[in-house]
């Protein structure tokens, strides 16, 4: 027996998403380390230059491996029971939870993934452990999956608390 | 309190005007100390304090006056702030737990402090209500009224004492032989280590010069003179004496008059303390299972404790303090039969468990063996290029052995079962726990899979739950288990989402347009 996984991807969109999101993170680290190693003259020079090397190395291998990878584990399904969302690359997590316990469900935009016109949307259970977030969904999908989760969970009650 | 005045707005006891002041004033010690200085640049430190004095009392004096609380039909209020007014209100039917504290000053006036805590109170502190300074007969009559009028018909009235049947049974209470498990947990270990800090920073301050002192030195020149193996034994001696007589005071203060009770309304109760006394009430409906937790040293002696899961209960850093705690350390039989009656049903606490196989195994050594061979390798490296200490790389090669014995018992602990509805986990070496969660408190499935497990085919399931820690794994069990477990605990969840792998094709065949939810 295995897990399917689930039944949509995330927008296409998201890779670009992913890749600028990266960049951007390994850029602060490149730069500070570029400071370090003008602004620091304390004769380790070469060290310092081979930290960068290393870091760019492994940064470049990230932006370029990890948002398609990430694309092709990213998905999420809503079932009429239960969402069902898969997450990760090399790290991968499936998360199931019945409908009916469904406490909240946010939408989020962040400033990049509005540049991009994505959205999160986030599905808490009274569980501190089990919130289920679907990352990169184009907004119009985004929308409409609020719309039915809120629907959807408000027909039933209770929340095994 | 009767029925008849509930809903009107209520103050704390008057009795709390001499305990707030007392409580605030610790917190207002650097401000009082800040006056002193300030003041007495000027000449009128004292005049200065003195003030400052007068206002924090006054600000103590508020806290009695702007607090307020009423109880209505389906919530409990409580109104407090002095220029910012706040108002708490939390649904009867959501709250869980009671939990009634008084501590030493509390009891000397005969009040107590009481928790009520709803689903949420475990994260951040939201939707736990406090009420500090009721009388003891108060708080009585509140957790009887939240937990126990749900169920009990109206004529009962709470003024009338209860039918001669004593509603309560008990489930444990405290024998004095547990005492003897207390060296085997880390409380005296700990409260040792903190005296010792203690006292050598006082000395330090007191720039205390133990050459200087008469006995001290004395003691001093009679150890050097003695063989040095003599001196250690010696040391450890007094530190083990030191160390069994801080526990069981520890133990005495905290667990003194221990009692577990079951009450017929619904409801677990445990109360216990000496000096300050603690009385948590449980809604049984919200126990969602139960924690045997053994610590290495107390399992060598057949030792446990049993901790509660449920919702309500703050988790996190010493059960203990958040008032999960149903058994203190004591007898693993004891405990066992405790846990049994708790949760109603013995098999989850007994029934063997599943074992993980060799790759799971295989999991823990290459984790705890991989991180001190890398470290090892790293002191090595250090030691020879850069001239880095020798003992490091020694005590690191020292200890790998011990790595490997911890992975073996991390091996042996791992397990699983479904016994009676039940999910049974139980994981960990230095701290083993076996964990029992009831399928009706379990709110979903996370299946964690890292790089590596992937490669083993492994996975870890974990049960989310809104109980006490969140959440409960079963680590590193093969995929196609996992997924056995999750559907006969809650069958129909997962169903929809699972496929037998054995046909490549079954991936296509029950595809429904997308979109369609």
């Amino acid at each position: 027996m295995s897990l399917r996984p689930p039944r949509h991807r995330v927008s296409r969109t998201a890779i670009r998403y992913w890749r600028v999101r990266a960049l951007i993170g390994w850029l602060v680290v490149v730069v500070a380390q570029l400071l370090w190693l003008l602004l620091a003259d304390d004769g380790h020079g070469g060290l310092h230059a081979a930290a960068l090397g290393a870091t760019a190395l492994v940064g470049l291998a990230h932006v370029i491996v990890m948002p398609q990878w990430r694309y092709n584990v990213h998905r999420w399904e809503m079932a009429p029971q239960a969402v069902y969302t898969r997450a990760g690359w090399l790290h991968q997590e499936s998360r199931i939870a019945p409908i009916s316990r469904i406490q909240t469900v946010d939408s989020e935009r962040g400033p990049l993934a509005q540049l991009f016109g994505l959205a999160d949307v986030t599905v808490t259970t009274a569980s501190a452990a089990g919130p289920l977030s679907i990352e990169g969904l184009d907004r119009a999908t985004a929308e409409r999956l609020v719309d039915d989760l809120t629907t959807a969970a408000q027909a039933t009650r209770g929340d095994a608390t | 309190m009767t029925e008849a005045d509930a809903g009107a707005w209520r103050r704390l006891d008057r009795r709390m005007l001499l305990i707030h002041p007392v409580q605030e004033l610790p917190r207002a010690v650097p401000a009082l100390l800040a006056a002193f200085v300030a003041g007495s640049g000027s000449g009128r430190g004292a005049l200065w304090s003195a003030a400052a004095l007068v206002i924090t009392m006054l600000f103590a004096f508020s806290r009695w006056f702007t607090t307020r609380y009423r109880l209505t039909d389906d919530r409990v209020e409580v109104g407090t702030g002095l220029f910012q007014r706040r108002v708490r209100a939390v649904s009867r039917d959501r709250i869980r737990t009671v939990d009634v504290t008084a501590r030493a000053m509390h009891r000397v006036l005969g009040l107590v402090r009481v928790d009520v805590g709803t689903g949420r109170s475990d994260r951040e502190g939201g939707g736990a209500v406090r009420l500090d300074g009721l009388t003891a007969a108060e708080a009585a009559g509140l957790r009887e009224q939240l937990l126990h009028s749900r169920e009990q018909a109206p004529a009962a009235t709470a003024g009338e004492p209860a039918p001669a049947e004593d509603p309560e049974t008990e489930l444990a209470r405290l024998d004095p032989g547990w005492v003897r498990y207390t060296p085997f947990t880390l409380s005296g270990v700990v409260s040792v280590g903190v005296a010792v800090g203690f006292l050598a920073n006082l000395a330090s301050e007191a720039h205390f010069d133990p050459e200087r002192s008469g006995p001290l030195r004395h003691l001093a020149h009679q150890l050097d003179r003695a063989p040095v193996a003599l001196t250690a034994a010696a040391l450890t001696l007094l530190w083990l004496v030191a160390v069994v007589v801080a526990s069981t005071v520890g133990y005495a203060l905290a667990f003194w008059d221990f009692r577990l009770t079951r009450h017929r309304g619904g409801t677990l109760h445990v109360s216990r303390g000496l000096i300050t006394t603690r009385s948590v009430t449980i809604e049984e409906r919200r126990l969602h299972g139960a924690e045997i937790s053994e610590p290495l040293l107390l399992r060598m002696v057949a030792g446990a404790r049993l901790i509660a899961i449920a919702t309500g209960l703050r988790v996190g850093l010493g059960a203990e303090r958040g008032g999960s705690l149903l058994v203190p350390p004591a007898a693993r039989a004891e405990v066992l039969r405790v846990a049994g009656e708790v949760i109603g049903s013995s098999a989850p606490m007994t029934c063997p468990l599943t074992e993980h196989g060799p790759r799971a195994r295989r999991r823990r050594h290459t984790r705890a063996l991989g991180g001190w061979a890398l470290l090892a390798a790293a002191l090595a490296i250090l030691h020879w290029a850069a001239g880095g200490p020798a003992w490091l790389l020694a005590a690191a090669l020292v200890l790998l052995p011990v790595a490997a014995a911890l992975a073996a018992d991390r091996y042996r602990s791992l397990g699983h079962a479904i016994a009676d509805t039940r999910l049974v986990v139980r994981s960990g070496s230095l701290v083993r726990r076996r964990c029992v969660v009831s399928a009706e408190g379990i709110i979903g499935w996370n299946v964690e899979r890292s790089f590596f497990q992937r490669r083993a085919g492994l996975a870890t399931l974990t049960a989310t739950t809104a109980a006490g820690q969140q959440h409960y794994d079963v680590q590193d069990v093969e995929l196609g288990e996992a997924l056995r477990v999750a559907e006969e605990l809650v069958p129909g969840l997962a169903r929809p989402f699972l496929e037998v792998r054995a046909s490549p094709e079954g991936r296509m065949q029950e595809t429904r347009p997308p979109g369609t939810p």
